[in-house]
Order: C-alpha cells, then sequence, then structure tokens
C-alpha cells in the first residue's frame, strides 16, 4: 500500500510540475553594454542590477514567466555589438536585447533585432536617429535622445539670452546628431551657430577647442559629447576662466554619474535635461535606496531607471498576452499606457518611442548640497506632449 | 579657419607647450628606464594614473593636500615600482625586449582593471590648489595659474633628470652600469641596486606627472591608457633611450599636436604617429638615437 501511495504521489507530483513547465513563459533578455569603458558607471553593471530588480518587483516566477537575465560589454564598438547580438539570438535564444549604449552600437543592434524578429529595448543610447529615419518595428527607444536634449536645454539657454552658440562636438554619429539636433533649435528659437569644432573621441585636453570657442565670441558653449570628454571639457572650461568671462557652458548630455566625478565646485550652476533624478520623489528615492543597496552606494542614472521601467513594461506586456511573439508584444507594449514609479504615466509611439515628462535641471551650489548625491534642483518638468519630437517630424516610415 | 589671427596663434602654441609638457616627463620617465634597463615599461601609463590616485587618496583619506602629494605620491608610486621591478622585472633582464613589453603589459592590464574595479570610470575630483587657481591674461590669451606651474614643473625636472644622467658622477655610473655591469660591479658598485633605483626612479617621474594631471583632467583609471600609446611615439621619435631626445620631443609634438587641434582638429589624435613613420623612414633610429 504504501509503494501505491507513494506512486500516486509522485505521478501527481510530476504532472503538476509538467502543467507548471508547461505554462511558464521562458523569457530571455539580454543586457549589452559598455561595462569597462568610459559608459560604464552610468550604464554596465548598473543597468544588470535594475533589470533583475524589475524582474522581482514585477513578481515574473509567481505570473508563470521564467526570466532568465544575461550580460555582455559590447566595449563601445559597433561590430561588438552586433556579433553579440546575433549570437545571443542565434545560438543562446535571447529574446530582448536591454540598453545598449553608444549610438553607433545601438544602430547596428537595432538592425540584427529587427532582422531576427526581436525585441529592442533602448535605454541607454542617446541618437534620435533610432526613432527617426532608422526606426525599427522592433525597437522602443525609452529613456532619452539627442532631440529631447537639445529642446530642454538648448531652448532654455536660449530663451535666458544665450543667442550665439559655438560647438564642441565629438566626432562620432552621436556627438554630430547632438550637435545637429540642438544647432537647429537654436536657429528656431531666433539664435545663431557661430562655430564649432569636431574633436576626436576620446579625447583628453580640451584647451585648444575652448580657447576657440572663446575667441569666437559666442555667448554658450555647447558640449556635445559624452562622459569623459564632457567631463575633461568642464573642468578645462572652469580652468580656463571660460565661465567667469561671461560665456554660459551648455552640457548637452551629462549624467548624474558625470556630476559625482565633477564634483560641485566645477559641475555647480551647470543647466541640463534628464529623464530621470533618483530625489524626486518618494517613488525614485524608494527605487534609488535599494539600487543603491545592490550598487555599492552609487545611485541611478537616468540610464539604469530606463532600463528598470522598459523591462517592467515588456513583461506586463507578456503577461497580458500570455506569450512572448515579438510582433504582438510590441503591438501590445504599444497599445498598453505604462506606469511605473519611476517615470510615471508614459506611451509608446508607433516610431517606437517611449515618451514620459523631462526635466530641466541645475546643478546645486556646493552650499546647497545636504549629502553625497545631492546633485540637482529641478528647474521645471518639460510634459511628455513637448519633450520629444513630434511624431510626423522624425521620417520614420512606420508613421503614416 | 585659415584666417587664425597672430593672438589666437600664440594662445595655441603655448596650449601645445603646456601638452607637450605631460609627454616629456612621461617620456623622459620612459626613456630612462628603457635606456638604463632595456625594459619597455608599458606599465607607465597605469603608474601615471596610480600617481594622480594616490594624490586623491592622500587628500581624501589622510587630508594631505596637492604640495604634499607631489611629494609623497612620486615617492609611494616609486617604491611600488621597485616592489615590482626586484619582484618580477629583474628575472627578465637576459631575455629578450619582448618578454619585458609582455609582463609590464600585463601589470598595466591588471593595475588598471583594480582600479577600475575599487573607483569605477567616471573618476573622481581633484580641485585645483588655492594658490595656484585663478589666471593672467597675458595679452594673447588668458593663461591659468596651474598650467603655468605645468609647464615650469616639467622643465625643472627633465632638466635636473638630464643633468644629473649626463653631467655627475651618479650619472656616469648609471650609463658605464648599463654598457658594462661586470665591469662597473668589478668597481665595488652595486649594480643591480642601482638599476632598482633607477626603475623607481622612472616610474616616479610617471606619478608625478600623475600628480600634474590630477587637477586638469578627469582622474579615471583609464586616464594612462589613452596617454601612454602618444608617448610611446613620443620616445620612438624622439631615438629609444635618449634622455634629451625625449625632452625635446615631447614639447615639440605638443606643438604640432597643438597647430592640428587649429587647423584640422579630427586629425588631432593621429598626427602624432604620421610624424612617427615619417621619421621611421627616413632615420630609423629616431631623431636623437645613435646606433648601440
Amino acid at each position: 500500500m504504501k509503494t501505491v501511495n507513494a506512486l500516486i504521489i509522485a505521478a501527481v507530483l510530476s504532472l503538476t510540475a509538467a502543467a507548471a513547465a508547461a505554462e511558464d513563459i521562458p523569457v530571455k533578455i539580454g543586457v549589452l553594454n559598455d561595462r569597462s569603458g568610459v559608459y560604464a558607471d552610468l550604464a554596465g553593471e548598473g543597468s544588470v542590477i535594475a533589470a533583475k530588480m524589475a524582474v522581482e518587483d514585477f513578481g515574473a516566477a509567481a505570473k508563470g514567466i521564467k526570466v532568465e537575465i544575461v550580460s555582455a560589454d559590447h566595449q563601445n564598438k559597433p561590430d561588438i555589438a552586433s556579433n553579440i547580438a546575433r549570437q545571443w539570438i542565434d545560438q543562446d535564444g535571447v529574446d530582448v536585447i536591454a540598453d545598449v549604449p553608444t549610438s553607433s552600437a545601438a544602430l547596428a543592434v537595432s538592425e540584427v533585432v529587427r532582422e531576427k524578429n526581436r525585441i529592442f529595448l533602448v535605454s541607454g543610447a542617446a541618437a534620435s536617429d533610432l526613432t527617426g529615419a532608422k526606426c525599427s518595428p522592433n525597437t522602443v527607444h525609452w529613456t532619452y535622445d539627442t532631440w529631447a536634449l537639445a529642446h530642454g536645454t538648448g531652448k532654455a539657454m536660449v530663451e535666458q539670452g544665450g543667442k550665439k552658440w559655438f560647438f564642441i562636438t565629438a566626432d562620432y554619429a552621436f556627438g554630430q546628431a547632438l550637435e545637429r539636433d540642438t544647432a537647429a533649435v537654436v536657429k528656431a528659437s531666433g539664435g545663431e551657430v557661430v562655430g564649432s569644432v569636431k574633436h576626436p573621441f576620446p579625447g583628453q585636453d580640451f584647451s585648444s577647442f575652448l580657447l576657440q570657442a572663446q575667441s569666437s565670441g559666442a555667448q554658450v558653449i555647447g558640449l556635445a559629447n559624452a562622459g569623459g570628454d564632457t567631463i575633461n571639457s568642464i573642468k578645462q572650461a572652469a580652468e580656463f576662466g571660460i565661465t567667469q568671462g561671461g560665456q554660459k557652458l551648455a552640457g548637452l548630455l551629462i549624467f548624474i554619474t558625470d556630476v559625482h566625478a565633477l564634483g560641485l565646485e566645477t559641475a555647480q550652476g551647470l543647466v541640463l535635461t534628464e529623464s530621470f533624478y533618483w530625489d524626486k520623489d518618494d517613488g525614485t528615492r524608494a527605487f534609488a535606496k535599494r539600487f543603491g543597496e545592490l550598487n555599492g552606494g552609487k545611485m541611478p542614472s537616468m540610464v539604469h531607471a530606463g532600463v528598470y521601467a522598459s523591462v517592467l513594461h515588456y513583461l506586463k506586456a507578456v503577461e497580458a498576452l500570455k506569450s512572448k511573439d515579438p510582433k504582438a508584444v510590441m503591438a501590445k507594449m504599444k497599445e498598453m499606457p505604462s506606469e511605473d514609479p519611476l517615470f510615471g504615466k508614459g506611451q509608446i509611439r508607433a516610431d517606437g518611442r517611449h515618451v514620459h515628462d523631462m526635466y530641466l535641471v541645475e546643478v546645486k551650489k556646493p552650499e546647497e548640497s545636504k549629502g553625497a548625491w545631492d546633485y540637482y534642483k529641478i528647474l521645471t518638468t518639460i510634459p511628455a506632449d513637448q519633450a520629444f519630437r513630434p511624431l510626423g517630424q522624425g521620417g520614420c516610415p512606420l508613421v503614416k | 579657419m585659415l584666417s587664425i589671427s597672430t593672438n589666437a596663434l600664440f594662445g595655441q602654441l603655448l596650449l601645445g607647450l603646456i601638452n607637450g609638457a605631460f609627454y616629456a616627463v612621461l617620456s623622459l620617465g620612459l626613456a630612462v628606464i628603457f635606456g638604463l634597463l632595456n625594459i619597455i615599461n608599458f606599465a607607465h601609463g597605469a603608474l601615471y594614473m596610480m600617481g594622480a590616485f594616490v594624490a586623491w587618496m592622500l587628500l581624501n583619506y589622510l587630508g594631505l593636500g596637492y604640495w604634499s602629494a607631489l611629494i609623497i605620491a612620486p615617492l609611494l608610486v616609486g617604491l611600488v615600482g621597485i616592489v615590482i621591478e626586484r619582484t618580477m622585472i629583474a628575472r627578465l633582464y637576459r631575455l629578450d625586449h619582448l618578454y619585458g613589453l609582455l609582463l609590464t603589459f600585463g601589470l598595466a592590464l591588471i593595475i588598471e582593471g583594480l582600479f577600475r574595479h575599487r573607483f569605477g570610470v567616471s573618476g573622481l575630483p581633484y580641485v585645483i590648489p588655492k594658490e595656484l587657481s585663478g589666471g593672467y591674461n597675458i595679452g594673447f590669451m588668458y593663461l591659468p595659474l596651474y598650467r603655468a606651474w605645468v609647464i615650469v614643473a616639467s622643465l625643472v625636472v627633465c632638466l635636473a633628470t638630464w643633468y644629473v644622467i649626463d653631467h655627475t658622477k651618479l650619472g656616469s655610473y648609471l650609463r658605464a652600469a648599463t654598457e658594462n655591469p661586470e665591469l662597473v660591479g668589478a668597481f665595488g658598485i652595486n649594480v643591480p641596486r642601482l638599476i632598482t633605483l633607477t626603475y623607481g626612479f622612472g616610474v616616479g617621474l610617471a606619478a608625478f606627472a600623475g600628480v600634474l594631471a590630477a587637477p586638469i583632467y578627469s582622474v579615471n583609471p583609464v586616464m594612462g591608457a589613452n596617454l601612454i600609446i602618444v608617448v610611446f611615439a613620443v620616445v620612438v621619435i624622439g631615438g629609444m633611450g635618449s634622455i634629451l631626445g625625449s625632452i625635446v620631443t615631447g614639447f615639440g609634438l605638443g606643438l604640432v599636436e597643438g597647430l592640428t587641434k587649429v587647423f584640422y582638429p579630427e586629425a588631432a589624435s593621429t598626427v602624432i604617429f604620421v610624424i612617427m613613420a615619417v621619421v621611421l623612414l627616413i632615420r630609423p633610429l629616431g631623431l636623437f638615437g645613435k646606433a648601440a
């Protein structure tokens, strides 16, 4: 009798296990970014942590979605990025690729993901082309883009009287896109561009370019670069008395990790555009506190926040459909409005652009800061419908 | 751009000279090490970075400011160099150059990896010391006091090093020890110790440049990796192992690079390598190199 009982129990157990396995949807998310170079702090391991937190907060396991997260270092090189993407999809069964800073790498990955029909959730990359001329039915661009940065910071500076601009631009896809988008805003708002210089990426000494900017008679020096290049530019601008001389610096892409590296002494007074600030409200603070505990005390950047929110939204779509079919999931993600504690309410448009509020912030003076990572004053909130490029203007073939 | 004024041109030349000062101090250290030890020290960039980080740590952990760091950081990093030389490099003197290069390259990757793991890549802030902040309008440009200090400090260190090696008794021992270690040893001079101290000194020079760089460049783990390749080109152009050659070429190439940044900025990172290729074609031993 005992053996019969045991057999029955075993049979029942294996049946339920099999049933559970049949219902579980296995999802594999690949976080692809810079893990060792200039963007490793603003993306890197932090993005993996953010993706894991999204899976945990969503309670994926309890909802029948079995999520596995893998990660790799693309070294900011488009060829390495597209090779990893190809291998992940072809051999490792990856369904979603997330993050991918460095615009040139993201554009390459977007092509691969489109060809293989998977889903690409961009957070780290900036080029507005991802939802413009080079948009893809498989790509969602979540956190920010060059258009939003240009309009946020560029417009605010022109309105404050900075009509004449000089650009210091990183000589690759991202820098050129950022200069192009900002120059357009400056001209549209009644300003003019008096000169620009393209520097090799990455650079070390920017004093020569800053001196050219200084003698150009510009009122605003637009820094169309990122990471270490921006840090060095701002450090050296302070040294050469550029800001004391009345010229203003516009950091067109500055992350909170850059402000941390600069120190408030040097960075104070910079005006910049962000889509996320950890100390904005209770929701963001709660997220930041947990994130910080997992990330050596460092607060999340907007790129980390974007990875969290986009993965969360993806999982919601999979749950609603009980399927991970890329076409259906993309349609569902665009149909459902998004809501999360970090970006609030938002929506993914036909071109793949996720729209949400953006914030124009100013870096605090050292005496205004109450502690570590207390860096920003929020000047204005740019509402979602004005923060991003109007749907019809990007030249995306998906928009009819 | 071609209609640039004389004033602006002077300004750019001066900036080039300042960057050249960094090249000179770094390539000088490399030249000393190569000239006297025959080691191609690829860890030089990592040790330069370590110099900047030690300055940061002295300030943030011990409250010691820039001036103390300028002395202490080269000593500490030089000490690290001495340990590296004694425990590892000393085993390679009888082998081909390539082994020393591979070892120091590996060391550089390890050191950079450790700092990256501990401090991240964005870098750390280091403020210009109060005494050297601000600057003067010198007619054709605004010259930050700190940059002027960089030129003066580098020139003094470079010339002093050159003088010691070329014109003093200690220098003559060193040069003799390189030519014929057995013979010099027979005169009662401790050759291995001399070589160890030389390596420590070369490394100390790198750390000195690192401290000079901390207030104006981003203090981050890859700051040396970006610079080391250029500095190697400087050493090759100057002539491997030539002390005076590395100093003159360092300042000279800073000037050339500065001019490129004005007339064709996109090429600023490649111009030095173009010059290197041309020099190698015409004078394979470098501008100041002598046949061994």
